[in-house]
């Protein structure tokens, strides 16, 4: 991003200057409205004492850490004696669960992207069409079906069900995004290295794969996002408090008679922390990426 | 290189694979389970009784080992109703009682048998759980409303009406109760002779006696005898910090106010006006077995054991709430209060109708009390809409029509691919297969995952009934919603005013996204723009929170008398002079619309930033350096270049954005929740409520989500079109 100065004109120099002061204000509105509910959270879960007033700057009253040590001490004793420290498993299960997702539904996703991008073949309108309707149908019908297949395999209250599910809800989006990132490759890499003696997977593996990687990187977050935040099929689906995931372990937080709104604050950005994190790292190497110049061809 | 990363991909996979298949639980059957709602002290009273209980096993020879899992309270009778019929889930689990008449329908509870120790515990309880004679659960404790008094501003009232006409200065409320719940509003509807629930399952709260409840609960916020807008935390605040003389509350309270200020709780007073008592609703907690609990001695030994005269004794100590049992003394003044409280209360019908009344009414009491409606026709609506819910299951349809229809459809489907194959259309199936090679695991993977379970559910649309006995009823659902069940077809609820809320829910939604997002967008990829990457980072966070902690803080944000907006209201009238009024938020459609839209405009728009920096690294700088050659403005480069440009990639995002936001459940129903009375529901949380709060009825929501496909799949069908036509004729300026 090391550009000249287009300078020399004194005018020119004033009117960029007063341009980019406005651009940085309007950005910094827009940081602020990003950034108000958030600081709001951190405010609540810091307060020691709900704060009787309201007020427009979110300050804690009375800061305390306490909510955030009530939720991550959290264990267990079991009746054979064993302690259960069930926040460090349940941020292990959230990891877990959230990493394979990841994993297994861009390796699944990525051949049928490529396919879509580079083939023709006989069902091929159909087959996208129905990807598309799958994001149409509104889950709240399919939860209960669900709960039925995962009984008939077994996979019921395991993790290992739980991502066969999150992995497979999100490959349809992983096949969108991948296939435009693909279809973005000029054709020319794939037959250079064909005419260099490669097959086409080959080509496929090593030229195609290498030059998408800023697209898979993103594409791999938003599986391990939508993975990670998921809470429903979670609560329904697991029964024991040593295997559920963070946000199931939220939930118990907000119940509707009383609400422990300072210790949910505090969980609240305990979980959000691993994504923020993976977000900063994938969005660094999304501009390497991009900046390397092999999308654009 | 490239190779190397893919086979660092294909380990990392390994790894994972066995990872999970290695720390999956081994099966353990001879565990007793057992699930709960508590938290804090009273879970901590649970687990020492259980303890107890292993410990005997143990002495005596006979092992025993017991496993518990905590369930918020809103989602144990969902998972419940899923483990259960299956053969999953526990053997005992603790709940109210009014869950029992539901819990027997489907077969989840059974007949507790030798578990209920004879003679042991208070009549009412015991009534409370007794369905045709047989005990279905055996009590533990007794919950229900009593009166708080804080001792520094009042003494206990001999009627309603000395709390009603007392004064206690400046910013104190005399009464501080949940004034909009009808649960809250029950011991008042009880003391003017109404009733929830008729004894022939009919709605109870209408007619002159509840109007005149409901009436005198309208004066009472009127004359600011009680805060508007109240829930459960508001109450708490109020009291605890002194600005609330009276308090109608649970036990619950109690545990907030450890020092806070000095109270008492004695039994709610008379109403002098009508000469009855306020009588509260009584719950009692109770254990209950299911089917498989019930068949084993162990577990029936340990409910028990769980409702037993020490442990009962204990857990009255260290949880405060009163037992149920005659044998177990109050000894302090709150227990005993809310158990002479006990004697007066209602308890609750355990009937589903019972059930079905909380929603109708709660909206009419909102409405009543926030001055929109008078009383009687507010609870005739209530009454009404009670009826929709209850009204039974469309009758049964012969399944031939459809199976014929379906025949015929296959036939067809066949016919055409025949056709299509001899046509040459496309490439044919062998042609296809090196695709297939690539495609198969995909197709495995979302058709038995994702496709599957979607037919499934929409094949449920086709049936009605409960969900033990659901029979088929052809197209009964779809004719039913469509038709707005015999009602306006553009009355609350009804489907088509439901949709036209939905529509505009998502136009309003993705204009801002697709506004908001380019700007910033545009902003964020000028080439000399400092501390990019940071600004990036701060705005992306909003997609990076999980969406319902969010949700739920913009809600706090909307609340009228705490939340931050009201802060600023009040921060801008001392900065201007000017003198704003708080806004009730969830009041009128309009302000609970915009709440709802601001919190998904935040939400959504750092996708649409993201796909816009992401479209416009793709801009060729030679072809807008060329515009510039020839003269073009900086106006016509964005519109006549870039933004042709970036169209194409913006497209699609533009299409799932706009799906995304038609089914965007979570925040409507976190933020308005409806309100006001189910203006601001779109076509999803209709469908939710449909199957979750109202009687379960999953072939109605089945229905909705249906259609809701249908209309997308053609909605986005015509996006198509458009798009094409629009590229058509975009496509002269933008090739290269």
């Amino acid at each position: 991003m090391v550009g000249k100065r287009p300078g020399g004109d004194e005018r020119m120099n004033r009117t960029s200057t007063l341009e980019s002061a406005l651009v940085h204000i309007m950005l910094v509105g827009a940081v602020l409205f990003a950034l108000y509910p958030v600081l709001w959270v951190v405010a609540l879960a810091l307060s020691g004492t709900p704060s009787p007033e309201p007020s427009a700057l979110p300050i804690p009253a009375e800061p305390t850490l306490e909510h955030f040590e009530a939720v991550t001490t959290a264990s267990r004793t079991d009746a054979d004696g064993q302690s259960i420290w069930l926040f460090g498993r349940q941020l292990l299960n959230s990891l877990i669960v959230a990493s394979a997702t990841a994993a297994v539904g861009v390796l699944v996703a990525i051949p049928a992207a490529y396919a879509l991008a580079r083939f023709e073949f006989a069902g091929k309108q159909v087959g996208v069409r129905s990807l598309l309707a799958t994001q149409m149908f509104p889950a709240v019908a399919s939860a209960i079906p669900l709960y039925l297949v995962l009984d008939a395999v077994g996979l019921l209250n395991s993790r290992t069900g739980l991502v066969l599910c999150y992995a497979s809800t999100s490959v349809p989006f992983a096949i969108f995004q991948l296939r435009a990132a693909f279809e973005s490759i000029p054709i020319d890499l794939e037959e250079a290295a064909m005419v260099d003696g490669a097959t086409q997977f080959q080509a496929f593996v090593r030229v195609v794969l290498p030059v998408a990687r800023p697209a898979i990187a993103v594409t791999t977050l938003f599986a391990f996002m939508s993975a990670y935040n998921e809470f429903i099929l979670a609560a329904t689906f697991l029964d024991d408090e040593a295997m559920f995931t963070l946000p199931v372990m939220l939930q118990r937080f907000i119940g509707e008679y009383d609400a422990q709104w300072e210790k949910f604050a505090a969980g609240a950005i305990i979980v959000s922390i691993p994504v923020m994190a993976l977000f900063y790292y994938v969005q660094r190497h999304l501009v390497a990426g991009l900046a390397s110049g092999g999308v654009k061809g | 290189m490239a190779l190397r990363w893919c086979r660092r991909c294909l380990r990392v996979l390994w790894l994972a694979a066995l990872v999970l298949l290695w720390v999956r639980p081994a099966a353990a059957d001879d565990r007793i389970v057992l699930w709960h709602a508590y938290r804090g002290e009273e879970e901590a009273a649970l687990s020492r009784a259980l303890a107890k209980f292993a410990e005997a096993a143990r002495a005596r020879g006979e092992p025993v080992s017991i496993s518990t899992l905590a369930i918020p309270y809103d989602a144990f009778s969902s998972k419940i109703n899923a483990a259960v019929p299956l053969g999953d889930g526990p053997h005992l689990f603790i709940d109210s009682h009014e869950r029992l008449g539901d819990y027997r329908k489907r077969e989840v509870v059974a007949a507790v048998g030798d578990a209920l120790e004879p003679g042991a515990f208070l009549p009412a309880a015991l009534e409370a759980v007794t369905l045709d004679g047989q005990a279905f659960a055996v009590p533990l404790n007794l919950k229900s409303l009593a009166l708080y008094v804080n001792t520094d501003l009042a003494a206990p009232p001999a009627t309603f009406e000395e709390i009603v006409s007392a004064s206690f200065g400046e910013g104190i409320y005399p009464l501080a109760y949940e004034a909009m719940n009808p649960y809250a509003h029950a011991p008042l509807l009880h003391a003017f002779g109404g009733r929830m629930v008729q004894d022939d399952d009919a709605f109870g709260m209408v007619g002159p006696k509840a109007e005149a409840s409901v009436a005198f609960a309208k004066s009472l916020l009127d004359a600011g005898v009680v805060p508007s807008d109240a829930d459960g935390a508001l109450v708490t605040n109020l009291f605890r910090s002194g600005k609330a003389a009276f308090a109608m509350s649970g036990p619950w309270l109690a545990s907030d106010l450890e020092g806070a200020v000095p109270y008492e709780v004695v039994p709610l007073p008379r109403l002098a006006q009508t000469g009855e008592t306020l009588a509260p609703f009584l719950t009692v907690e109770a254990v209950m077995l299911s089917p498989k609990g019930a068949e084993s001695v162990s577990a029936r030994a340990l409910a028990r054991h769980l409702a037993s005269f020490d442990v009962a004794r204990r857990r009255q100590r260290d949880a405060r709430i009163p037992s149920a049992r005659l044998d177990v003394p109050a000894t302090d003044a709150l227990i005993s209060a809310f158990a002479a409280q006990a004697t007066t209360a209602i308890p609750m019908p355990t009937s589903a109708a019972m059930r079905s009344t909380w929603e109708p009414a709660r909206r009419a009491m909102r409405k009543v009390l926030r001055g929109q409606v008078e009383p009687g026709p507010a609870l005739e609506e209530a009454e009404h809409r009670f009826e929709d819910v209850r009204r039974p299951p469309p009758p049964p349809a012969s399944p031939w029509p459809a199976a014929l229809l379906s025949a015929f459809a296959l036939l067809g489907a066949l016919v055409w691919v025949r056709r299509a194959r001899r046509a040459a259309h496309g490439p044919s199936i062998r042609q296809s297969m090196h695709a297939y090679r690539y495609l198969a695991h995909a197709v495995l993977a979302v058709g038995v995952l994702v496709i599957l379970p979607l037919s499934v559910g929409a094949g449920t649309s086709l049936f009605a009934g409960p969900s033990t006995d659901m029979h088929y009823v052809g197209a009964g659902n779809f004719i039913e919603i469509l038709t707005a069940r015999g009602g306006p077809l553009l009355g609350t609820g009804s489907f088509y005013l439901v949709l036209l809320v939905t529509i505009l829910w998502t136009v309003v939604n993705v204009a801002f996204h697709l506004g908001i997002g380019l700007a910033v967008g545009l902003l964020l990829s000028r080439p000399l723009l400092k501390m990019k990457a940071v600004y990036r980072v701060l705005l992306i966070i909003p997609w990076a929170v999980p969406n319902y902690v969010t949700a739920l803080a913009w809600k706090g944000m909307f609340h009228r008398q705490f939340g931050a907006v009201t802060g600023v209201i009040h921060a801008l009238n001392d900065l201007l002079g000017t003198s704003m009024e708080p806004i009730s938020w969830f009041a009128q459609f309009s302000t609970a619309f915009t709440a709802n839209v601001a919190t998904n405009v935040w939400l959504g728009f750092p996708f649409m930033m993201v796909v816009t920096i992401g479209a416009l690294t793709s801009v060729p700088k030679d072809v807008l350096e060329a515009a510039e050659v020839d003269g073009a403005s900086r106006w016509q480069r964005l519109t006549k270049v870039t933004l042709p440009l970036i169209r194409p990639t913006l497209m699609p995002a533009v299409t799932l954005g706009a799906i995304w936001t038609f089914n965007m459940f979570n925040v409507v129903f976190l933020v308005s929740g409806g309100d006001p009375d189910g203006t601001t529901d779109i076509l999803v949380s209709e469908a939710y409520r449909w199957a979750f709060t109202r009687e379960a009825q999953y072939g109605y929501a089945a229905a909705y989500a249906v259609l809701i496909f249908v209309l997308l799949f053609f909605g986005t069908k015509v996006l198509d079109r458009w798009k094409a036509r629009w590229s058509g004729s975009g496509r002269g300026e933008t090739s290269e």
